[in-house]
């Protein structure tokens, strides 16, 4: 008679500040729903639990395609940063600056406030034991939520009939 | 529109058991709807978070708080909200308090 608990896992193979907020946004309303919840880091997704770097991911303005100045409010229709003046320095910390207030616009906590509530609710963190090596990182890098370093190989374990989500 | 009855009183509900109308929402409906939900007993702590959910609902012309309205709104803290209402407190609550699905995402 007792249903079985659906079970969704992400993978967080990216560490800017954009590429932070599916996992989170997407684990949090999964978990809201009953769904259980893996997180696991990898490569660049290693920023989002490392304690240093969480709260200060950033969005690069040059070759984004998508960020527009119209978003910044300018009557300029489809025009982008243009790549020339991304590369001059203070324009990283101008959109990060810029994508952060557009996140805390629509209530949306900053990362490591969000991974502490995704954590609260249940969620299990995992760092790619790969990755950890390549870096050069250890445990102590990472928030308190993390649970262990697992090879690939113990993810496809304990992910046995999960819905995974690769970001 | 689909009607049920719920502590004695007859009420409208969508097809996933929410209330469609909070204006016939009771305690004692409240109640009723826990136990499906697997909660034996409302305590004191699970009315704190029913109850400001009704209020901000009601000023936020019907629409269900979040999650994190609820843990700002309240006190309570997130491991509180998920250990009262275990396994999905953001469907569960809005059901209990007779209100729809919250509609934001955070």
């Amino acid at each position: 008679m007792a249903e079985e608990t659906r079970k969704i896992a992400f993978i967080c193979s990216k560490g800017d500040l954009d590429m932070a907020y599916p996992a989170l946004v997407m684990g949090w309303a999964a978990l809201g729903n009953g769904i259980d919840v893996t997180i696991f880091f990898t490569f660049w997704g290693l920023d989002i639990i490392n304690k240093h770097r969480q709260d200060k991911l950033e969005l690069a303005p040059v070759a984004n395609t998508s960020m527009k100045l119209k978003m910044m409010g300018l009557p300029t229709g489809n025009l982008g940063i243009p790549n020339i003046l991304g590369i001059l320095p203070g324009m990283t910390a101008f959109t990060t600056w810029f994508m952060k207030k557009k996140i805390a616009e629509v209530g949306a906590p900053p990362v490591g406030e969000y991974l502490q509530m995704l954590v609260d609710g249940g969620a299990k963190l995992y760092a790619c034991k790969m990755s950890v090596d390549m870096m050069g990182l250890k445990k102590e890098d990472f928030v308190d939520g993390v649970l262990d370093i697992v090879t690939a190989s113990d993810f496809m374990d304990m992910t046995e009939g999960a819905q995974i989500i690769f970001i | 529109m689909a009607t049920r009855v719920i502590a004695g009183k007859t009420v409208q509900v969508n097809d996933e058991g929410f209330l469609t109308n909070p204006a016939e929402w009771t305690k004692e409906i409240a109640v009723e709807l826990a136990k499906e939900e697997g909660l034996a007993e409302l305590t004191p702590a699970h009315w704190k978070v029913i109850d400001y959910c009704r209020d901000a609902a009601q000023k936020m012309g019907g629409k269900s708080p979040t999650l994190r309205q609820i843990t700002t709104g309240t006190g309570v803290s997130t491991k509180e909200l998920f250990a009262l209402f275990p396994k999905g407190p953001a469907k569960k609550v809005a059901r209990i308090a007779g209100l729809g699905k919250p509609e934001g995402c955070v």
